[in-house]
């Protein structure tokens, strides 16, 4: 599929040299981490350490996950929720930590984010997409950030203004950016489809 | 001609000796003026004119980058080498006239780091002379871990201890110390960079400590300049200039061919910058690789040859230069 440079390009989780592991996953995701478990040396989990976001649909990988017997195990009800957390880790963590991000665009979106911050490099981070394609959107008029946006064009949950949702996506952000689809003539409203499922 | 070969017509203002093995030299413009701005781990290219020969060794620049008066390089007397460094213990003296390079940075510092961990294997330790004194300028964390046979050979050891105090740690081989890599490599917090430059065997185990550590490539830089190795004089045809040369046991495949009139690209004559990479059209022998810039598929593949630093044992070597 032709795109954009920037619209983020995601792999296949690996296990890979490394002194720990940090993967983090959101509801399909979670299988992500399970299908890596079948390729990873036996001790892999012994210096792993698994921060999972069932959210509504991945009620049913809690049991598998903590099957894996990692040396953490965190669950929480959403990513803002898990970030303090994450924060907190890499402040304390060494060169030699690994990450693994897998499931939606809006959960590697924001823990990259925190990553990056923190200074890890990008080289040591894998990440796979799992389940749903929603995005999370910034409104480049008023900034403000929208949650699982499935439409085109979609509405600004802040200002209201109609948006068509771009495969520009900003890394700072980690967001796509939404930009009004009707300037030139506001009462001109394109019909919504639902193409990010 | 090729980037990075802009010259400077530089006078040696003062020759110091450092230690028994290790020479410093000063270079300022013989026009007067401050010379080009570099980074921290730098190197130019030096000019010797010795009689017929002229020998162009890359040396790592190890003055302050906030300093462009002058240049200064320090280097290591091998008395088995193929003459460069003899000539500049022995040749160079304070007023004479020489030729250098424009700067080039095959070794900077990679500035989005957190921290910067210096490791530095005996007359390794010049571009990290420089790359401290960059980063201490604005407060830049980096601790040095520096090894070398005995303190009296310890080149600036003493200035490094005096300038950055606990920041710096010594390893003598004469009181059997090593680098704690091991431990060093697990306790960096997330940010850290290691810039590791000294011999190779040196630079293979910290490359593989740090990889089986799991540390990115991206985070691991090295620098060593191979110098060219003499062995068995070998015959090359230039397909492209329609020369036939012959190598001879001093002299570096790339020396040949500047020798025979045609001007190859080059940038750090050590194997490592990749700028003078060859073509080989057709050849019946060996190849003796010792670059650092081809990958072994390419080193196997007998289709690619680094003028600099490889050499070639066989019946014969056709070129696309």
């Amino acid at each position: 599929m032709k795109t954009i440079l920037s619209r983020p390009v995601y792999g296949t989780l690996s296990p890979q040299a490394g002194k720990s592991h940090l993967l983090i996953a959101d509801a399909e995701g979670a299988s992500a981490i399970l299908d890596l478990a079948k390729k990873a040396p036996e001790d892999f989990f012994a210096n792993a350490h698994i921060m999972f976001i069932p959210g509504r649909t991945g009620d049913s990988f809690q049991n598998a996950l903590k099957a894996l017997k990692p040396a953490q195990y965190y669950e929480g009800p959403s990513v803002a929720a898990a970030l303090p957390r994450l924060t907190w880790v890499l402040a304390n963590a060494h060169m030699g930590l690994r990450m693994y991000l897998a499931g939606t665009e809006g959960l590697i979106g924001q823990m990259m984010q925190a990553a990056l911050e923190a200074g890890i490099d990008p080289a040591s981070i894998q990440t796979e997409h799992r389940g749903s394609w929603a995005r999370r959107m910034q409104c480049v008029h008023c900034k403000g950030i929208t949650e699982n946006v499935t439409t085109q064009p979609a509405t600004c949950s802040h200002c209201g203004l109609l948006l068509l949702v771009r495969d520009h996506y900003s890394k700072r952000h980690a967001a796509f950016q939404g930009v009004c689809i009707n300037a030139e003539d506001p009462t001109e409203i394109p019909q919504k489809e639902e193409i990010f499922r | 001609m090729s980037a990075g070969t802009n010259k400077l017509n530089v006078t040696v203002t003062e020759v110091v000796a450092v230690n028994e093995l290790v020479k410093r030299f000063h270079f300022e413009r013989t026009d007067g003026g401050n010379l080009p701005t570099f980074s921290g781990g730098a190197h130019v290219v030096v000019e010797m004119r010795d009689g017929d020969i002229t020998r162009l060794n890359p040396y790592s620049l190890m003055s302050s980058p906030l300093s462009t008066r002058d240049y200064t390089i320090s280097v290591r007397r091998d008395d088995v080498g193929r003459g460069g460094s003899l000539f500049m213990h022995n040749r160079v003296k304070r007023g004479m006239e020489m030729v250098i390079s424009y700067p080039v940075n095959l070794f900077s510092l990679d500035l989005r780091a957190k921290k910067h961990l210096m490791i530095a294997g005996g007359i390794g330790i010049t571009p990290f002379l420089a790359q401290t004194a960059q980063l201490a300028s604005y407060g830049g964390n980096f601790e040095l871990h520096y090894t070398c046979r005995s303190e009296a050979l310890g080149s600036y050891s003493d200035v490094l201890r005096e300038r950055y105090g606990n920041r710096v740690s010594l390893y003598l081989d004469e009181r059997n110390e090593r680098i704690p890599l091991e431990r060093l490599l697990a306790t960096q917090p997330l940010g850290t960079h290691i810039y590791v430059c000294g011999p190779a065997g040196m630079i293979k185990w910290v490359r593989d400590s740090a990889a089986a550590h799991g540390w990115p490539d991206d985070a691991v830089h090295y620098e060593h300049f191979a110098a060219p190795q003499p062995g068995t004089p070998f015959d090359v045809k230039l397909a492209v200039s329609g020369l036939e040369i012959r190598v001879g046991e001093q002299q570096s495949l790339l020396e040949a061919i500047e020798a025979a009139g045609v001007d190859p690209p080059y940038l750090c004559r050590g194997g490592v910058c990749g700028q003078c990479e060859t073509n080989v059209i057709s050849y019946d022998g060996t190849f003796k690789h010792n670059d650092h810039w081809l990958s072994d598929e390419e080193h196997c593949s007998g289709k690619k040859i680094m003028p600099c630093v490889s050499r070639f044992e066989g019946r014969s070597l056709v070129l696309e230069r």
